[in-house]
């Protein structure tokens, strides 16, 4: 108390457990370790990114994991700027929903331009992997504006 | 199924409480519920609560809030980690079993001592969302985005939606913004802060609690001069991953108006549980409200939002309302997860 500012406390969060991702989850996460990105087949033939252990529609467990492009659209986006504290992203960015080559449903995470202005619904990017690469969502830097003739 | 009613609510919403222990905000509501009744805790057949241990940043914290509800003798008690309109639900699920013909429904958030907007990323995928830390502004710029560029709604309808909101509120003695003289233009003029949404298309944090009690048939009459009847509640689930549903519908609000009987007759007005004028906008289309009805009175969610109290509160609001004269069927909802992924539809009549 004191200057009228309320009790003050440290507290840190623990979660003293380990978990394992199983089949579906665990294979896009060794996938991105890889540097592939991973989706799963549905009954109807669509297919989702992220992979999901079961069909949000008809309930049905899935298992066909199949790999899919590292570059697609943007279908939404947002701007974030100041960049938040605990994300991975340093720099104000774009965050996208983007529909994957060959995919039916978008994957959300960070597009690396400078401002608002060079993001737009339609516009394509492709993958930005990092160096090293653990097995996490992260090791996906994000997607940049895909460069014309380029194979991604 | 049994009649059960509201018969008695109570709020308090400020921008931020500061001093003030959850416990301390919800002693004199608690009271208030109870002695608008003249009813004690002894008389009270079952207790339920909503609120988040992530926002107090505690394991189990609702437990200490019982401490404003007195828990001796020992009492019939229940949680959710969900606005306390689930709670409700619970409730009335509870009275309907015949366990219990009374309950004490509340509740509470602070979310002013954290960052709201972050912390929410928690409730996102653990795998492939959450590590990402989008807050719930940016989430919801996503939907708001694909609503604009769909055609479906306008940028300008957003804007009336932000504008109707600040006039209702005027008055409003829960509600933390307000405006009698806001336009549209003033409001297309503000800066976007999460692209496309403008500061007022976004709902005003705010610390608050309710509470509320319910009572069935006879004994609700003997209460209350006009009970607010539940006459019909439902709540309904899309599925989890933002990518994996159309995000410009909500089809769980549709499902649960219309297992609610919302359309079942004429309706004086709603209070919607839209954190976004884009989820409001979202939410009148799934929910087919009439274009010419009275929506929020009170100035809605978006006039003040309780995280983990906004939707109890619609409810609230609209128990009031008609219990004062002011409308005889109304429908309230309520919404949990991100982009309007669950949600609560409770339709209330005046006698």
């Amino acid at each position: 108390m004191g200057d009228g500012g309320g009790l003050r406390a440290d507290l840190v969060l623990e979660y003293p457990f380990t978990r394992t991702t199983g089949p579906v989850i665990g294979a896009f996460l060794t996938g991105l370790r890889e540097g592939v990105i991973t989706g799963i087949r549905r009954s109807d033939g669509t297919v989702m990114v992220p992979p999901v252990e079961y069909d949000p529609v008809t309930s049905e467990p899935l298992t066909e994991i199949v790999e899919v492009a590292a570059c697609g659209e943007v279908v939404s986006w947002t701007w974030v700027d100041p960049p938040r504290p605990q994300s991975p992203w340093d720099e104000p960015h774009g965050l996208a929903l983007i529909m994957l080559d060959g995919t039916d449903t978008p994957l959300l995470h960070g597009v690396l331009v400078g401002s608002a202005a060079e993001l737009w619904t339609g516009m394509r990017v492709e993958a930005v992997w990092r160096d090293e690469r653990v097995g996490h969502i992260c090791d996906l830097a994000g997607f940049a504006p895909e460069v014309p003739g380029a194979v991604a | 199924m049994r009649d059960v009613a509201v018969v008695a609510t109570a709020q308090h919403q400020v921008a931020a409480l500061t001093g003030t222990t959850e416990v301390q905000l919800m002693v004199p509501l608690l009271n208030a519920v109870r002695d608008a009744i003249g009813l004690t805790q002894a008389d009270i057949g079952f207790t339920c609560s909503g609120s988040s241990d992530f926002l107090a940043g505690q394991a189990f914290s609702f437990v200490h809030t019982l401490d404003a509800v007195g828990s001796v003798p020992p009492i019939s008690e229940s949680h959710v980690e969900m606005d306390g309109a689930f709670a409700l639900y619970e409730a009335w699920v509870k009275i309907q079993t015949g366990a219990a013909d009374t309950a004490l429904v509340y509740g509470y958030g602070k979310s002013s001592p954290g960052s709201l907007r972050d912390i929410l990323a928690l409730q996102l995928d653990p795998y492939h969302v959450a590590p990402l830390w989008p807050t719930a502004d940016a989430v919801a710029a996503l939907q708001a985005r694909l609503l604009l560029e769909s055609g479906v709604s306008g940028a300008g309808e957003l804007a009336e939606i932000a504008v109707r909101s600040m006039r209702h509120a005027v008055g409003s003695p829960h509600a933390v913004r307000s405006s009698a003289d806001v336009t549209v233009a003033d409001v297309l003029a503000e800066a976007p802060v999460a692209d496309p949404l403008r500061p007022s298309d976004i709902a005003a944090e705010a610390d608050g609690g309710c509470a509320v009690v319910l009572a069935a048939g006879d004994l609700a009459r003997g209460l209350c001069e006009r009970p607010a009847w539940i006459r019909g509640i439902d709540h309904r689930i899309d599925a989890h991953g933002l990518g994996v549903r159309d995000l410009t519908r909500s089809p769980s609000a549709a499902a649960a108006a219309v297992r609610a009987g919302a359309g079942d007759d004429r309706l004086d007005f709603a209070e919607l549980h839209g954190l976004y004028t884009s989820q409001e906008a979202i939410l009148v289309r799934e929910l087919d409200l009439d274009d010419d009805l009275l929506v929020n009175p009170s100035g809605g969610a978006l006039a003040g939002n309780t995280t983990m109290a906004a939707g109890l509160m619609r409810i609230a609001e609209a128990a009031a309302r008609i219990s004062a004269g002011e409308g005889d069927r109304a429908l309230a909802h309520a919404t949990s997860g991100p982009c309007l992924q669950q949600n609560l539809v409770c339709v209330l009549e005046g006698e």
